[in-house]
């Protein structure tokens, strides 16, 4: 028995094929072993939500709010990775006067759905106010859903029974995502913001009148979606909470990332993968309390090898995550930037399939898909740098 | 004498030219269908079983075994075994046993499950060339994890639940010693040791032989309980409690007297030559919460290692798992009507049960639903031929799976049945010295071990073409899965597409 050969990483696991000569192969070398094609069986049937895409984000750390302006150039520059079906834009500190409401973006597919989803919001939240989202007119988005936003705050006996807040509020996006027909929560933050719809990054900046607000975070997103339907909602980013998610890639671990958030009462129902990474943020951060490098850890977990030789406490903590964790591991290529009252994280998956690039200059930090992006509104960063696969960017408001 | 009037099933016969007169066949036919008739070999066709191992012996290619073209009438109702077997019990009056796991034409599920693969939009990964992981833990996970607070680096406040680490997910199956030889469990043990995974005991006791792999064992409790003690259940990584038997739902384990000589008698603790038979339930096992006093019994009487809980799939099996869970197993082990067994009555094998697929599907679907998935690991074990199979149980909501039939596969085994009888003339399910001494544990380790690391290549590489790099992004990861030929129903009960959806 010669096991080192065995072991051997050059060798060829393939039946079949000859073994080099000198080498023997491990299992080439048994000569009543059948042969057998290598991809014998393997089934190839392919359909999934998925979209390729390119992201963008900014924050300053001392909070100086930013026109809207800067993040829609540096997305534009990026046109060619999207194909105009879907572009969006996440902005934090954008309603100072309202700071206090939860600030509910919803669109209605039909004017009609409006009452039924404000019944429901008017017997649960006090409500300080209800307008239409502002829109300008564009040639190239003829139609658009009905937009309003709400800003608002749980009725103080529907918390009696002892639930949190915020557990309440995901309770009634869930609802009403789920449950009336046509009608979408696509924002439920507090002093933030998410605007998207189907179109090219300047087309929806200007019906959304991007430029007039004012924020101290911004993310945006252009996307190439290839086979979900053109929809809305499926732009990103996506939000709950304070919680804003833009993303490239695919989330090829959704089946089951899917199925452990089920575990904890989260309705998957926007058709995408993304959407995921939004509600696992959620249960690990704010439900679990894991803190972000943490969270980070169990969602693009380090590869065992480099488990085994960390130290006995870091050891046993991330494996623990790991164990705890793994149905929440999100697998298959991603970069993502996800945005949050506190701040701003950037993140790849485990081995960097997706690009994703980081910038600073001063108390400003850019993070984008492309170099390019982060120039155009940041020509002399003081520093520039490709953060490694797995290992997140982790940007915090000063207090 | 009165001949049997159930014809023989299989008709061996020896080519007088080529034959040589060497005896190689008389000497290595376990089932004495080969005899010296003074200038040539004479054949008790009656006996012949099938194993192919004078075939395989034969220096000249002189024998050949074909099914008995004698046949009663062609019958598409009446089949050749039904009257056989009619024709068997007329003359005995006995339940005619078999072994392996059942051999009727049931719809497979396995085949008609398909796995995704990657193309554009996603890049495939390469095995050969990025890290793909495989590394399984078995054991009850917390729902969360906590730390302590404080600056510095993180410090794990939570206590983990004790783990068993697996290299890879797949582990060979519970075969008790007397069932198979102590040269076969040998082969089990290395193997295990060498590859990182476990091999179960059964319900035999632990022959001290292997005390050297008991980092790689798990030692089970049966009905029978043969060979407990302190020593035995602290000797391994963990303890199982077996309730049932895919193969034999609802009856305890069969081991002839036949099989029962002085080493296995010691190991199990029973006379010499005595039939073993287990009662078909645990007589302190009644209900659930019975098995919970035994869980926690055993978990006190080894210093809280995880305990296994084995089940037979069958048909309220995802309530009775939910049960065993919250009883306080750390592992559930779930064994499908295809499960094999060393000798089981055949219309017990045949006729009861479920398939292991809806198994996996309905007990991960109901511990989901509760919230409790995370209490326990599954392993699915009854019927897994190939990686395919694994990596599909897997993504059905397995943990692992545990192979028995394939692993023995290695040693010769060419799933004839006829375990129960103590002739296996390969040296695997008998323990005649002269039979088991053909099989070498080291030599048929390195076939065994070989079979193992050939599964961890093609696990790696459906993974990759999967585009996934860790095994717990397929683990219930059902998305990745498609059915074929498969009724609305049983998509429903699956929780899988269709292809093409």
């Amino acid at each position: 028995m010669n096991r080192d050969k065995r072991n051997a990483k050059f060798i060829s696991p393939y039946i079949g094929v000859e073994p080099l000569q000198g080498a023997s192969g491990p299992i080439g070398r048994n000569k009543n072993t059948q042969g057998g094609g290598r991809l014998q069986g393997a089934g190839f049937d392919f359909q999934k939500d998925i979209s390729g895409c390119g992201l963008t984000g900014l924050i300053s750390k001392d909070k100086k709010r930013l026109s809207g302006s800067h993040i829609v150039k540096s997305l534009c520059l990026m046109n060619d990775r999207g194909n105009g079906l879907g572009a969006g834009y996440a902005a934090y500190g954008i309603y100072p006067d309202f700071k206090d409401f939860y600030a509910f973006h919803v669109m209605y597919d039909d004017p009609s759905i409006r009452f039924t989803a404000e019944d429901l919001l008017k017997s649960n939240y006090h409500i300080e106010k209800i307008e239409e989202i502002p829109t300008s007119p564009v040639k190239a988005i003829p139609i658009s859903p009905l937009l309003v936003r709400y800003f608002i705050k749980p009725l103080k006996e529907k918390l009696a029974g002892g639930i949190e807040e915020a557990d309440f509020v995901v309770n009634t996006v869930m609802k009403i995502n789920s449950e009336i027909d046509g009608a979408y929560v696509f924002s439920s933050g507090k002093n933030m913001g998410a605007f998207k719809g189907v179109g090219n990054p300047k087309d929806i900046a200007d019906f959304f009148r991007i430029d007039e607000y004012e924020g101290y975070i911004w993310t945006a997103h252009t996307r190439f979606p290839t086979n979900t339907p053109g929809w809305w909602g499926g732009a990103h980013p996506f939000t709950l909470l304070d919680w804003s998610i833009v993303h490239n890639g695919e989330i090829s671990s959704y089946g089951i990332n899917k199925r452990y958030l089920e575990m904890y009462g989260y309705k998957l129902s926007l058709l995408t993968d993304t959407e995921v990474v939004a509600y696992l943020l959620d249960l690990l951060i704010r439900r679990h309390g894991l803190d972000i490098g943490a969270a980070c850890t169990a969602l693009a977990a380090p590869f065992w090898k480099n488990i085994d030789a960390m130290d006995g406490a870091q050891k046993e903590a991330v494996t623990a995550l790991r164990l705890a964790y793994g149905s929440a591991l999100l697998n298959g290529p991603f970069s993502i930037l996800f945005g949050h009252s506190r701040g701003l994280v950037g993140i790849n998956d485990r081995i960097k399939l997706r690009p994703l690039v980081a910038a600073t200059k001063d108390a400003m930090v850019y993070m984008a898909s492309e170099e390019s992006a982060i120039r155009e509104i940041c020509p002399k960063p003081d520093r520039v740098w490709a953060p490694r696969a797995g290992e997140p960017v982790v940007v915090e408001l000063k207090d | 004498m009165f001949k049997s009037l159930a014809p023989p099933e299989y008709l061996a016969t020896i080519d007088q030219v080529k034959c040589i007169r060497c005896k190689r066949c008389i000497q290595n036919c376990g089932w004495s269908v080969y005899s010296w008739g003074g200038d040539k070999v004479v054949i008790d066709t009656q006996k012949c079983v099938k194993c192919l191992r004078c075939y395989h012996y034969c220096p000249e290619e002189a024998i050949e075994i074909n099914d008995n073209p004698v046949k009663f009438k062609n019958n598409a109702y009446w089949g050749f075994n039904h009257i056989r077997n009619l024709k068997r019990q007329s003359e005995t009056g006995g339940i005619p046993l078999t072994g392996m796991g059942s051999d009727q034409p049931y719809t497979i599920l396995f085949d008609h499950l398909l796995i995704d693969a990657c193309q554009v939009t996603n890049p495939s990964i390469d095995p050969l060339r990025e890290p793909m992981e495989l590394r399984t833990y078995l054991g009850k996970k917390p729902s969360s994890v906590e730390f302590e607070k404080g600056g510095g680096k993180p410090k794990l406040k939570t206590k983990m639940p004790p783990q068993i680490k697996l290299s890879m997910p797949v582990i060979f199956s519970p075969m008790s010693f007397g069932s198979i030889s102590l040269n076969a469990q040998k082969v089990l043990a290395i193997a295990a040791k060498e590859c990182g995974i476990l091999m179960n005991t059964g319900e035999g006791g632990l022959h001290e032989d292997l005390l050297p792999y008991k980092d790689s064992i798990i030692v089970q409790v049966a009905s029978g309980r043969f060979g407990v003690n302190p020593d035995y259940l602290n000797a391994g990584v963990a303890v199982e409690i077996k309730i049932g038997q895919g193969a034999k739902p609802g009856i305890g384990g069969h081991l002839p007297g036949e099989k029962i000589p002085l080493e296995v008698a010691r190991a199990r603790m029973i006379p010499v030559g005595t039939d073993a038979l287990s009662p078909a339930p645990q007589h302190d096992i009644y209900s659930i919460e019975d098995l919970r006093q035994l869980i926690y019994a055993i978990k006190e009487a080894t210093n809280y290692k995880p305990v296994s809980v084995k089940i037979a799939a069958v048909h309220n099996v995802a309530a009775i798992a939910s049960g065993v869970v919250r009883a306080g197993a750390d592992i559930i082990y779930l064994d499908g009507f295809r499960g094999g067994t060393g000798a089981a009555p055949a219309i017990i094998r045949d006729h009861l049960g479920i398939p292991i697929e809806h198994a996996i599907a309905a007990v991960d679907d109901r511990l989901r639903q509760e919230g409790i998935r995370n209490e326990a690991s599954i392993i699915a074990a009854g019927g897994i031929r190939s990686s395919a199979d694994a990596a599909k149980a897997i993504a059905l909501g397995a943990d692992s799976v545990a192979i028995a039939t394939a692993a023995l596969i290695t040693m010769g085994c060419t799933v004839c049945g006829k375990c129960y009888t103590g002739n296996c003339s390969w040296g695997i399910t008998t323990q005649r010295p002269e039979l088991t001494a053909r099989l070498d544990p080291e030599i048929y380790a390195e076939r065994l071990i070989n079979l193992v690391h050939a599964w961890e290549h093609e696990l790696k590489e459906i993974l990759g073409a999967l585009g996934i790099n860790a095994i717990e992004s397929l683990r219930g990861n059902r998305e990745r899965l498609r059915g074929i030929g498969l009724d609305a129903e049983t998509l429903d009960i699956l929780g899988v597409k269709p292809a093409g959806r």
